[in-house]
């Protein structure tokens, strides 16, 4: 199916939309509602059975710790799913997500560079406010400069974008690993502590703070959303319908920033979380409401990363990491989807 | 522009081909390269001792230095005539073994002879990351006939993706295993160990190398397509296998030894082929000397910048490299805008 024709089909649906007494219409949104409802209940369900397995020994202890990991996973896997769903809208394109355009390996490549200049030790006594504040700032400067260039050429081909992104992404790699090889032994453990993207290590002043970031940031959404539902459908068809086009790309490009910048810092690389949330929520949720299908993206996140986490901590006891299976299951799947892909 | 077929219209300006002056010229450069480089190290052999070398000067130019540059120039060659064959049975300028999941096969590869066989001889991991190379680089031709969209990028695309999938694999195989440490090694390359009695397995890519330039013609022609091919009276899937054998033993081969060099085996031919024309028969002598030399380089940056350490070669091939694939995405963006 060509990208015009879907525009098309969408089209008519937000036409027929306007119609909004029909029977159909009313258990679409019944169906939708249900489905949000019932993400919500999961999420709730696999929080409570991440903090309550298994615990042994001091209970305060275990709810301590676990409560750190859940509101960590939590956080990430809403900032995660919100902001990639509302990437792929303004890209309009299903396989473009944030953190495949290089942001993970950018993060890395900073954690890297504070070390290399200042020490382990200094990084360490550094404090999360403001190693996180360095993180987020550098994210964001890199992050509206990329979207600068990738909106500023109006006709651009989303693949080559995609490949020099993943392009981008091995070369910050190849540049943290020249920096690292230049660290000492010590500042090399530091740093290989922080490459793994882990729960088990969240610091609860960190948490607090990207907490409220993210609040913020999905805050500011809310009325960004309605004009999305237009935006998604095409610059000509979202000017002629009186939206104002550049001005929605760019507060949500902002905001988008910011979330990812909140997701990196706190757990470092999730290469396709975001794709796999998404597109899944996308699968699951019947509409082309982005206030459906935001919250859905988010509590699709939430669930995959509590109940990931879940298996891997508790099922596995740790055998492997988080990001290696979202890395394994996101690649197969992104792979896919490009073969299935005619034209974009 | 994916199509070697096609003639590019910067080619057209230039009188194009491969000129015997060209060979003499890459060879010569390659070989004053070479004699400078066994000066560069942690202990001090002049350049001008190289002549009349004393004991110790020589033991350590036949036990180390000569051994690595060998290395080097093999490893640079090999790796990137096994994308230029890669690329010309494809069709596609942006296929590589270190691109298309061949490297990524190989290490999985040698995870495996490391797990079961303990810590085995040089030969088994060989083989075994030889037959998983085939295999997973076999998985790649068939997803490749299976995609709809058969534009260069998105070749590129499934072909990383598909990379970082095997990967994964690695990664989680290695994690459960405690072999990690490990795992850094195998994915680095690196010629800091190559010592004499550690590196000759390489010289099987020689032989392999002149297999491969027999065929040269013929890979170019399945590349036009299993139809074109036959009508042409050559054995499609014969042509097919060699092409497969030859570049997964040189990818395997330089991974067990040495370790993966980011990018080499994408970049090198495609600047190659720009710069002299299509012409693989003439092309691919040429692109075995720039390999060799684009490594040479690497290695010589990386035991220059923080002497008497040093820096692998794959990091700086890889930072380079990743500027030099960004560059060629970009053209090729440029030649085919949608």
């Amino acid at each position: 199916m060509t990208l015009l024709e879907s525009r098309r089909q969408r089209a008519t649906r937000v036409a027929s939309d306007a119609e909004h007494t029909s029977a159909e219409e009313r258990r679409r949104r019944t169906r939708i509602r249900v489905t949000l409802g019932v993400l919500g209940l999961l999420s709730v369900l696999a929080v409570t059975a991440y903090l309550t397995y298994d615990v042994r020994g001091s209970w305060d202890y275990a709810m301590d710790l676990r409560s750190r990991q859940v509101g960590s996973l939590i956080v990430v896997g809403a900032t995660v799913g919100a902001s990639s769903l509302v990437f792929q809208t303004i890209a309009g394109s299903r396989i473009l997500t944030p953190s495949v355009m290089g942001f993970d390996a950018l993060y890395l490549l900073v954690q890297t560079v504070i070390v290399f200049f200042f020490g382990s030790t200094t990084f360490m006594l550094m404090g999360v406010g403001p190693r996180f504040l360095i993180n987020a700032a550098v994210l964001l400067v890199f992050g509206m400069l990329l979207f600068r260039w990738l909106f500023g050429r109006s006709s651009r081909n989303l693949l080559v974008l995609v490949l020099v992104g993943i392009v981008i992404g091995s070369l910050f790699n190849s540049l943290t690993s020249l920096a690292s090889r230049v660290l000492s032994p010590n500042d090399f453990l530091t740093l290989q502590d922080v490459m793994f993207a882990s729960f088990n290590t969240v610091d609860a002043d960190l948490l607090w703070i990207v907490a409220a970031v993210s609040v913020v940031g999905m805050l500011a959404l809310v009325p960004l959303l309605r004009y999305l539902d237009v935006v998604d459908l095409g610059f000509d068809a979202a000017v002629a319908l009186g939206v104002p086009y550049h001005r929605v790309v760019t507060l949500s490009l902002g905001v988008i920033t910011l979330l990812v910048a909140v997701s990196t810092a706190l757990v470092g690389p999730m290469l396709f979380l975001g794709l796999i949330v998404a597109n899944l929520a996308r699968q699951i949720i019947p509409s082309h409401r982005h206030t459906d299908l935001v919250i859905g993206s988010a509590l699709v996140g939430v669930l995959c990363t509590v109940a990931g986490q879940f298996v891997v901590g508790h099922l596995l006891d740790n055998g492997t990491t988080l990001s290696v299976v979202v890395n394994l299951v996101g690649g197969i799947y992104f792979i896919l989807l490009l073969m299935r892909t005619v034209r974009l | 522009m994916t199509a070697p077929t096609t003639t590019h219209p910067a080619r057209t300006t230039r009188s194009g081909g491969v000129r015997p002056v060209h060979l003499w010229l890459g060879a010569g450069v390659l070989a004053v390269g070479s004699y400078l480089s066994l000066g560069v190290g942690a202990s001090s052999v002049g350049v001008v001792d190289l002549l009349n070398p004393s004991p110790e000067a020589w033991h350590i130019l036949t036990t180390s230095r000569i051994p690595r540059l060998i290395a080097i120039l093999l490893a640079g060659a090999s790796l990137s005539v096994a994308g230029l064959i890669m690329q010309r049975i494809t069709a596609n300028r942006f296929v590589s073994p270190s691109t298309s999941g061949t490297v990524e096969a190989a290490v999985l590869g040698i995870l495996i002879a490391t797990m079961f066989f303990g810590g085995t001889s040089l030969i088994v991991k060989m083989g075994i990351a030889i037959v998983t190379a085939i295999a997973g680089t076999l998985i790649f031709l068939q997803m490749l006939q299976r995609i709809q969209h058969r534009e260069g990028i998105v070749v590129a695309l499934v072909g990383l993706m598909y990379g970082g999938v095997l990967a994964a694999i690695t990664t989680f195989v290695a994690y459960q295993r405690d072999l990690i440490q490990y795992l850094d090694i195998w994915t680095t390359g690196s010629f800091s160990s190559v010592l004499e009695g550690r590196y000759e397995p390489l010289y099987i890519v020689l032989v392999v190398g002149i297999i491969g330039y027999v065929f040269a013609d013929k890979f170019t022609v399945i590349g036009m397509g299993e139809s074109f091919a036959t009508n042409l009276g050559l054995n499609y899937q014969r042509i097919l296998y060699i092409g497969l054998i030859v570049v997964s033993v040189m990818a395997a081969v330089v991974v067990v030894v040495v370790g993966a060099i980011p990018f080499l085996g994408l970049i090198v031919p495609n600047v190659v082929t720009l710069l002299l024309g299509d012409n693989i028969k003439k092309v691919l002598p040429l692109t075995a000397l720039a390999g060799a030399g684009f490594v040479l380089a690497c290695d010589v940056a990386g035991r220059v910048i923080i002497h008497p350490y040093e820096l692998p070669v794959a990091t700086i091939a890889g930072a380079i490299g990743g500027v030099v694939f960004i560059w060629l995405i970009l053209r090729s963006a440029k030649g085919a805008s949608v």
